[in-house]
């Protein structure tokens, strides 16, 4: 069993950033997600295993500090919550066409605007739809646990190195806060640069001897091959799509309603299924731990098994509803419930919108 | 002379210069009579000179050099508009054996880029950055750039630059030059062979600096040309240069080893 704590989910994200094996975090703060880079600093990565931090000027040069890391092989990751995501869209679509690996956790708060800086799960569009211009996704992770802001870490280097892509952890300003005890994972070792070049050969580290030398860019001129560039990236879509959706079913092997619902909203959903279920209404949670790729195949199989409707759990006006819309095509009945601007629903709020929109709607 | 071919001429033992060798063999993209030629030139005859081939990192803006990494023969990163010096921070603090550089223009590094440059400048970032200052926007066809000078002419600006309504050319050097994070800062130009003796002069020692871990950063700006967004000949365009540029954006050393001149 691995070290116990008790943390914040921002703590946790951060000391798991150094268990992990990062070479360098490069960040700005921001409510609700401050703590990481506080975590950090306070905690003396360099000391433990050389892993660079580093305060940048703003979310704009954060996200480029990544590019030029991540550019060169080395494990990069920051942090932010939704206004300094938004300044970093710009970056993220480079990162996509350029392929290059890093983590970007966004603690989503209210918004839009400079919104406020309570709990929000109103980034989902962005996240999962592109956020940045031009033809690309990225893998969305959704920890609903502070025990997952630390898990997930190493799984997002893992998805990031292997499609050579940003991974981002899409957390909110509820489990940023919070406390919970956490079982860390032991130390990773961070990779030599020797192991680096050797796993990574794209890297732009300095040319290798009799080698030819490595460009790192997003950008082709010539119309066709940017389209061959492209095809390759949606190939590589495809592949994701394929291969690494996750989530989670609770309670849905009986279950006549299903709640779809992620991050804290599952974690509230939790309670209402209880609640329901002492009145004697059959319903489960479909927890998707990654928003893209969507679990598609999940939805589907549950239409196809009979569940009467579907209600979509989101602290935001509805959008991961439109997802669940697409997938179940109209072959029964699906609903938003969500309160937003920063306000968290309640667990009975979330029952008495089943009964009304699915159950009685 | 008459009775001698060109091959006889053409030895070993009467070589006096050869093609940069960490040039690439692709074509300029650069209109003739630029100075971005001879500016990369001379970069990479340095970094061949101090035996960094194989341990330099360069990083391309966005502008006329945003292809530079097509012509650099070393590693280059393309970095998006304005973020070269945050994109070579990473780079440096993450490999600090290496030698890395940015290679920026006035729109990139005096407008979009600002806060990037004077940020990397201010922590003192053990990198070089080199900045062609054309006082235009070349690539997207002449517009006014920080850098315009008063009254000058640009497709942004028809009837000359108004410094009224449009502010006035920025000294982004003499700027960098005040931080403590800056260890050399220095303009030069490369229109004449003379010029670019100087100017190699003064990137290798921009480059050496960092080799020897001097702390803090090596700033070289090149007052250069753009004969075909300022609509003249080229050697029309650098006697312009001379008489209306180098007044306003005057040549030399601004800092040395840390200490303003």
């Amino acid at each position: 069993m691995g070290e116990l704590r008790l943390m914040k989910g921002n703590e946790a994200l951060a000391e798991a950033a150094i268990r992990a094996g990062t070479d360098g975090y490069f960040g700005y703060p921001i409510t609700p997600q401050s703590e990481v880079i506080e975590y950090l600093m306070a905690e003396k990565p360099h000391e433990r295993t050389g892993m660079v931090v580093l305060q940048a000027e703003s979310e704009v040069a954060s996200i480029n500090m990544l590019y030029g890391g991540g550019g060169t092989g080395k494990k990069v990751m920051t942090s932010s919550s939704s206004p300094g995501i938004s300044l970093m869209q710009e970056g993220l679509s480079y990162m996509a066409g350029g392929e290059i690996p890093c983590i970007v956790a966004n603690i989503v708060r209210g918004g839009p605007g400079l919104g406020d800086i309570q709990p929000a799960q109103s980034d989902y569009f962005q996240s999962v739809k592109g956020g940045g211009h031009g033809d690309y996704r990225l893998p969305v992770l959704a920890p609903a646990s502070v025990q997952e802001m630390s898990d997930f870490v190493p799984i997002a280097y893992e998805l990031a190195f292997k499609y050579r892509t940003p991974v981002l952890i899409v957390s909110d300003g509820l489990i940023g806060q919070m406390m919970e005890k956490v079982e860390l994972f032991d130390q990773m070792p961070r990779l030599t640069d020797e192991e680096i070049n050797e796993k990574y050969p794209w890297g732009t580290n300095g040319k290798p001897k009799g080698q030819e030398r490595r460009i790192l860019t997003s950008l082709d001129l010539d119309p066709h091959k940017l389209e061959k560039h492209n095809f390759k990236l949606q190939e590589k879509y495809r592949t994701i799509e394929e291969n690494e959706v996750q989530y989670e079913l609770i309670d849905c092997e009986d279950a006549e309603y299903i709640i779809v619902a992620y991050g804290s909203s599952a974690r509230i959903s939790q309670k209402a299924v209880q609640l329901a279920r002492e009145e004697g209404i059959k319903v489960g949670i479909l927890r998707p731990i990654t928003l893209w790729p969507f679990p598609k195949n999940a939805i589907d199989e549950l239409v196809v098994g009979g569940v009467k409707g579907f209600l979509s759990v989101e602290m935001s006006a509805g959008q991961m509803v439109e997802d669940v819309k697409l997938t179940v095509r109209e072959r029964t009945k699906v609903d938003h419930f969500g309160r937003y601007g920063g306000v968290i629903h309640s667990p009975e709020e979330v029952l008495e919108a089943l009964k009304s929109k699915i159950i009685g709607g | 002379m008459s009775d001698i071919a060109i091959v006889d001429i053409i030895k070993p033992e009467n070589l006096v210069y050869e093609k940069t060798k960490l040039m690439t063999d692709k074509t300029l993209s650069y209109c003739p009579g630029c100075g971005h030629g001879t500016a990369h030139r001379l970069m990479m005859e340095v970094v061949g000179e101090l035996g960094q081939e194989n341990d330099t990192v360069g990083v391309a803006p966005v502008g006329c050099s945003v292809l530079a990494y097509e012509f650099m023969n070393v590693d280059m990163q393309e970095a998006a508009h304005g973020r070269a010096p945050a994109v070579a921070t990473a780079i440096k603090r993450l490999w600090p054996g290496k030698m890395v550089f940015t290679y920026q223009g006035d729109g990139d590094l005096a407008a979009i880029g600002t806060a990037e440059t004077i940020h990397a400048c201010n922590r003192g970032e053990q990198i070089v950055i080199v900045f062609i200052n054309n006082g235009i926007y070349g690539m997207t066809g002449g517009q006014m750039a920080p850098t315009t000078l008063p009254q000058m002419k640009t497709s942004t600006s028809p009837y000359g630059r108004d410094i009224q309504t449009m502010g006035n050319p920025l000294k982004i050097t003499e700027l960098v030059a005040q931080l403590p994070g800056t260890y050399y800062v220095t303009r030069q130009s490369v229109q004449s062979p003379a010029a670019a003796r100087k100017a190699k002069r003064a990137i290798k020692k921009a480059f050496q600096n960092q080799l020897d871990g001097k702390p803090g950063l090596s700033f070289v700006e090149i007052v250069s040309n753009c004969n075909s967004g300022w609509k003249m000949e080229p050697v029309q365009s650098n006697e312009w240069m001379e008489e209306n540029m180098f007044p306003y954006y005057q040549l030399g050393d601004i800092k040395v080893d840390g200490k303003l001149l």
